[in-house]
């Protein structure tokens, strides 16, 4: 209220201006709320915070193991993201890749028709914002709170490893930490849009959960099997050096198609700074190639197109379940 | 500003492709007024109601809630504007109070406690107020439901079957602060329903609303002063079982003799100008009227007379 609405008098007729689009921040604060009092929280962030300290324990297991004998290895403290010794049997990144999915379903998957469900949604769309803002208030809900889970696990991880390592990262290290950060928030959020979108297109959550978790499957455990198969029709191994090498290339090409091997390639890439590329290189190319670092620019560089690619499905995804939100009947 | 009409519409129609839910619907409803929109369930009721709330595009027509169309400023109509659905629900694990506190501030309510907490005295949830609405009672949703829609202190008040599903005890607390809303605090109720005697007592004026189409309008009482000709008529006899039946069915001016609600009470079509004749030949043939009662002047009667007169018609 400013001084002047107190002085002069309200206006005899009533006002017709539509007021400012500030209701999916009412949205989004119950629904990160809902999320983070929910119970699906507590156990995701129990389950994640173990198989983490296991992983982590693990790399910086191996890592002390390897240390006195390697002089000169770089980025030590990265390594804690992206090696693993035995008896876990993958690192951190590849955890992340393979549970990120999952978050992101939990988060997304009964957003509109648990709504619908409930009977709350005739309610809460006659009430004065416009439909849009309760999607869009889902939707940041969902990734503040992945944002946040994220958040924490890397810094519980570095915790333990300064304190398993007594290395503290770099400035480097630490920016490098933080472009991963919001890449895997990304990540994570591609899954969020794709059971957001579910759920708006199914009424039953029971349906919305298993299409994304379908997905999520094919293409985490099967992905590689049918890249293969798609590469092999397409440009076959012909038992050259040449086919063989358009073959792996194909493969690689098709392998860009899922999410989950743009996250993977793009983690590797922003958390090994000796890594230079993605793809299949000849020795021919990395022939007299002497070993250096990249700097954060360089390997950014390197998986710009990734990261691109990656924020454009998520954005598309996004756009699709607004798009079919805004037009559904309220009774549907 | 007051607009003496506080809903318009006309030609207001909404086509689902081949099917026709709404057509070319006229209404006017007055500021201040209870009206009762009635008909069965599929008739277009809630259809209706969404195209006012400016959540379904009609397909054509025009209307006007306060003086404002819908599609053109529906913040404005959804500001002042509280809307029970049919079926409502809550979210299970807010607790009443924090279920009415989002509404609150979507609503941009000042004073949002305050009023929270009077509303939920005023519907007799004061003491369930901090359970989880997932423990209430379908009755108790509709109370809390009742409060949600006057949270944004509305001007008009839409309520969507808001009956169903309650005990008669409920039904009649649930009709009477209907009532006293509209009495006391001046605010134009929209009531859809197809229990017409529940409703027909809290109504100004209903429409019958049958397979998109209004059949009848205008006040409960005049709709049954329309009811010329053949009117029903109950009839109840002291002495033997049947006895009346065949007295009924023996005169000349009577027809279709059927059960009545009561033991030894019979409902018969007759012409109601051929009524006190009717009756004085029954007592002159010794039967033992002990009761006579018109039982067509509730809506229900002349719904299903208008429902059955268009299913003869399609």
């Amino acid at each position: 209220m400013t001084t002047a609405d107190a002085t002069t008098p309200p206006p005899m007729e009533e006002a017709t201006v539509e007021s400012g689009r500030g209701g999916w921040r009412v949205v989004a604060a119950k629904e990160l709320a809902d999320h983070l009092y929910s119970g699906r929280f507590v156990v995701l962030l129990a389950l994640m915070g173990i198989a983490t300290a296991a992983a982590v324990f693990a790399a910086s297991g191996g890592i002390r193991d390897v240390a006195p004998d390697a002089d000169g290895i770089t980025a030590l403290f990265l390594k804690l993201f992206t090696v693993t010794t035995d008896p876990v049997p993958f690192p951190l990144i590849i955890f992340v890749s393979f549970f990120g999915p999952l978050l992101g379903i939990m988060f997304g998957f009964d957003s509109v028709n648990g709504e619908r469900a409930q009977g709350t949604l005739p309610r809460l769309l006659s009430q004065p914002i416009h439909r849009d803002e309760v999607i869009l208030g889902k939707f940041v809900a969902g990734i503040s709170v992945i944002a946040i889970m994220l958040t924490a696990l890397v810094v519980f991880v570095a915790g333990i490893g300064i304190f398993r390592l007594g290395v503290t990262p770099s400035v480097s290290e630490v920016s490098r930490l933080l472009v991963w950060l919001v890449f895997a928030v990304v990540y994570v959020a591609f899954w969020q849009a794709l059971s957001t979108l579910v759920s708006v297109r199914t009424t039953r959550a029971a349906t919305s959960a298993l299409i994304p978790v379908g997905v999520w499957l094919v293409l985490a455990l099967f992905g590689g099997f049918i890249f293969g198969a798609l590469a092999d029709v397409i440009s076959p191994d012909d038992g050259s050096a040449a086919g063989l090498v358009a073959n792996a290339r194909t493969e690689h090409a098709l392998s860009q198609v899922s999410p989950i091997t743009l996250f993977r390639e793009g983690s590797t890439v922003l958390l090994d700074p000796e890594v230079r590329s993605t793809g299949l290189l000849t020795l021919e190319q990395i022939d007299r190639a002497i070993v250096s670092e990249l700097n954060l620019t360089q390997s950014l560089g390197v998986i710009w197109p990734q990261m691109v690619v990656l924020v454009a499905m998520t954005a598309a995804l996004f756009a699709l379940a607004y798009v079919s939100f805004m037009r559904q009947e309220v009774r549907a | 500003m007051t607009v003496a009409t506080a809903i318009h519409t006309a030609g207001l129609t909404k086509r689902y492709e081949e099917t026709t839910v709404v057509d070319r619907l006229d209404l006017d409803i007055a500021t201040g007024e209870v009206f009762g929109l009635l008909g069965p369930n599929g008739a277009g009721k809630t259809t209706t109601i969404l195209m006012l709330l400016g959540l379904t595009e009609p397909s054509a027509g025009s209307m006007e809630v306060l003086g404002m169309d819908p599609r053109r400023h529906p913040l404005e109509v959804k500001r002042r504007v509280g809307y029970l659905p049919d079926a409502v629900g809550f979210y299970d694990n807010l607790t009443g109070r924090q279920n009415l506190r989002f509404t609150a501030r979507l609503n941009q309510i000042e004073d949002m406690e305050h009023r929270i907490e009077g509303l939920l005295d005023e519907v007799g949830l004061g003491s369930a107020a901090d359970r989880p609405a997932g423990e209430y009672s379908r009755g108790m949703k509709q109370r809390l439901g009742l409060a949600d829609a006057l949270v944004k202190d509305p001007s008009i008040l839409i309520l969507d079957e808001p009956t169903t599903a309650i005990d008669p005890e409920g039904v009649a607390e649930i009709l009477d602060q209907i009532r006293s809303l509209a009495v006391e605090k001046d605010v134009t109720v929209l009531l859809s329903s197809h229990l017409l005697n529940q409703v027909q007592s809290v109504c100004d004026r209903v429409a019958i609303f049958v397979a998109g189409s209004v059949v009848a309008q205008g006040t409960p009482h005049q709709l049954a002063a329309e009811q010329v000709g053949h009117a029903r008529v109950e009839f109840r006899f002291g002495g033997r079982a049947d006895e009346g039946r065949r007295r009924l069915e023996a005169m000349d001016t009577v027809a279709d003799v059927i059960h009545g609600k009561v033991p030894d009470s019979w409902i018969a079509s007759l012409d109601i100008g051929t009524l006190p004749e009717t009756v004085r030949d029954l007592v002159a043939e010794g039967a033992e009227v002990t009761g006579v009662r018109r039982v067509d002047e509730d809506l229900d009667a002349i719904y299903r007379r208008y429902f059955e007169n268009k299913e003869v018609a399609v």
